[in-house]
């Protein structure tokens, strides 16, 4: 089914507009390989987030293939249910269940979705709790939490699912500076762990240190994808140069 | 009316109240059962259901519920009969029953509404990036989170719901309202037992009110 078996993310000609006039993906075509870990960034209304939507299918696209590990995302007889299964995403906002403990966050969808028994749910669930370091909170409820505690459990909730790729949308955005950095060591760790990841951010350290790949968009197109060295140290377009002067010394920019 | 009186009429009096407390329960549970289907039926993507429900809900709400009483008292035997065929009569309790419980899902549907809409977009996409179907995103996320922001308005109209039972009077089932009515009619005390209901009616209901309103203060916070 698919002409490259170590894609596990392909976007063959995306596109998708919003009403008739606003076109917010143009042409993407995109290759996200096992094991990759590769930064979206761009201006904001650059389309960075409905493109990693489109990929869960939370946003559909007009026209073009999308791919998840040989499965088209966006084929009528795809079971979209079930493909989500195998794809993680974690949202700016958390978007935490704020009716249930932590542990029941976890758990949730492996035991209702998965059909898992709860003990192994719970016993996996305290597994990944320990893994982003928060074993002690298994019975707070999110609004408890602080937001970097949230979004660390978000991140436990979609990996208990065991799934094949993470999404993450602007994960840090909505965090206080204080708590960033405990969110980004556990998705560092989880690139190292060898993980295939797609990152929507501004956090260009995290692009620098642990994408393998940073692909620029603007105006919903792809106007750049480099290794982070090449991108930072040398940026081919202008929109790209200009957008780094901006993120990287906005007071100079 | 003595204390005598008082204390003679009192297991009628009780066994009235019984009578409205069960037809209040059931009621309210059944209103809330019919309320979230027709709910779900008026935000369904599907528009001929969505016509329905929001048909029944204008309906229910557009006529008197004494009407409607009256009405199922005559219309609920007939439609049962029909059904199963046979021919006993089943009772004003039933009828009234059948009565509240279509009247009230009509109120209890808009305020079901209103709490699933309140619910962030953000929550289905996190039960739907999970692999969740619909009706599990709404079994196990939606509908418990828009249940805990609902409780306040659907206690306080079943307090409504409480006060409005008295209307049962029409169709001579005896609940507390029509018990006492009719144990001052014995008596020639009329006034006075109207009184002695209206205050129980009065304690039950404001202190209910005051609790909802407690609870409301805690559910906000």
């Amino acid at each position: 089914m698919n002409s490259d078996n170590s894609a596990m993310i392909r976007f063959n000609q995306v596109n998708k507009w919003y009403g008739r006039d606003h076109h917010v993906l143009k042409n993407i075509s995109l290759e996200v390989k096992q094991g990759e870990v590769v930064v979206v960034c761009g201006p904001s209304g650059s389309g960075k987030s409905t493109l990693i939507r489109t990929i869960n299918q939370l946003e559909p696209v007009n026209d073009g293939e999308i791919w998840v590990d040989g499965v088209q995302v966006n084929h009528p007889r795809t079971n979209i249910n079930r493909l989500r299964e195998e794809v993680g995403f974690v949202f700016q906002h958390f978007n935490l269940y704020p009716h249930l403990s932590v542990l029941q966050n976890i758990t949730l969808a492996p035991v209702k979705v998965r059909k898992m028994s709860q003990a192994d749910a719970d016993q996996r669930g305290m597994e990944l709790l320990e893994r982003v370091g928060l074993s002690n909170k298994r019975d707070a409820y999110p609004s408890q939490l602080s937001g970097g505690q949230q979004q660390r459990v978000a991140i436990a909730r979609g990996l208990a699912m065991q799934p094949k790729v993470m999404l993450f949308d602007e994960p840090t955005s909505a965090l206080d500076p204080e708590m960033i950095g405990e969110v980004l060591k556990v998705m560092q760790n989880l690139a190292e762990s060898g993980m295939t990841m797609m990152v929507v951010t501004h956090e260009m350290g995290f692009a620098r240190e642990v994408a393998d790949r940073v692909v620029f968009l603007d105006h919903g197109e792809i106007l750049e994808q480099a290794a982070p060295a090449q991108f930072f140290n040398n940026p081919q377009c202008d929109r790209a140069q200009q957008f780094l002067r901006q993120v990287l010394a906005p007071m100079h920019g | 009316m003595t204390l005598t009186d008082l204390s003679q009429a009192l297991p009628g009096l009780w066994e009235g109240m019984k009578v409205t407390l069960e037809l209040l329960v059931m009621a309210v549970v059944g209103g809330i059962v019919v309320g979230t289907l027709l709910a779900l039926m008026r935000l369904s993507g599907n528009k001929f259901m969505s016509a329905v429900a929001g048909f029944y809900v204008t309906y229910f709400r557009s006529i008197p519920l004494l009407m409607v009483i009256s009405w199922f008292y005559f219309a609920v035997p007939l439609v049962i009969g029909m059904v199963t065929g046979t021919n006993r009569p089943i009772g004003a309790f039933v009828s009234c029953l059948v009565a509240f419980t279509a009247f009230e899902a009509a109120y209890y549907a808009e305020i079901i509404r209103a709490g699933i809409q309140s619910i962030s977009r953000g929550q289905v996409n996190a039960a739907y990036a999970l692999g969740m179907t619909y009706p599990q995103a709404m079994r196990l996320v939606i509908l418990p989170q828009a249940f805990r922001k609902m409780t306040p308005l659907l206690l306080q109209q079943s307090i409504i719901l409480f006060q409005d039972t008295s209307l049962v009077y029409a169709v001579g089932l005896l609940d507390f309202f029509n018990t006492s009515y009719s144990k001052g009619n014995i008596t020639g005390e009329i006034g006075q037992y109207i009184m002695l209901a209206g205050a129980v009616y009065f304690v039950i209901s404001f202190g209910a009110s005051r609790m909802v309103k407690r609870l409301q203060k805690r559910f906000t916070v």
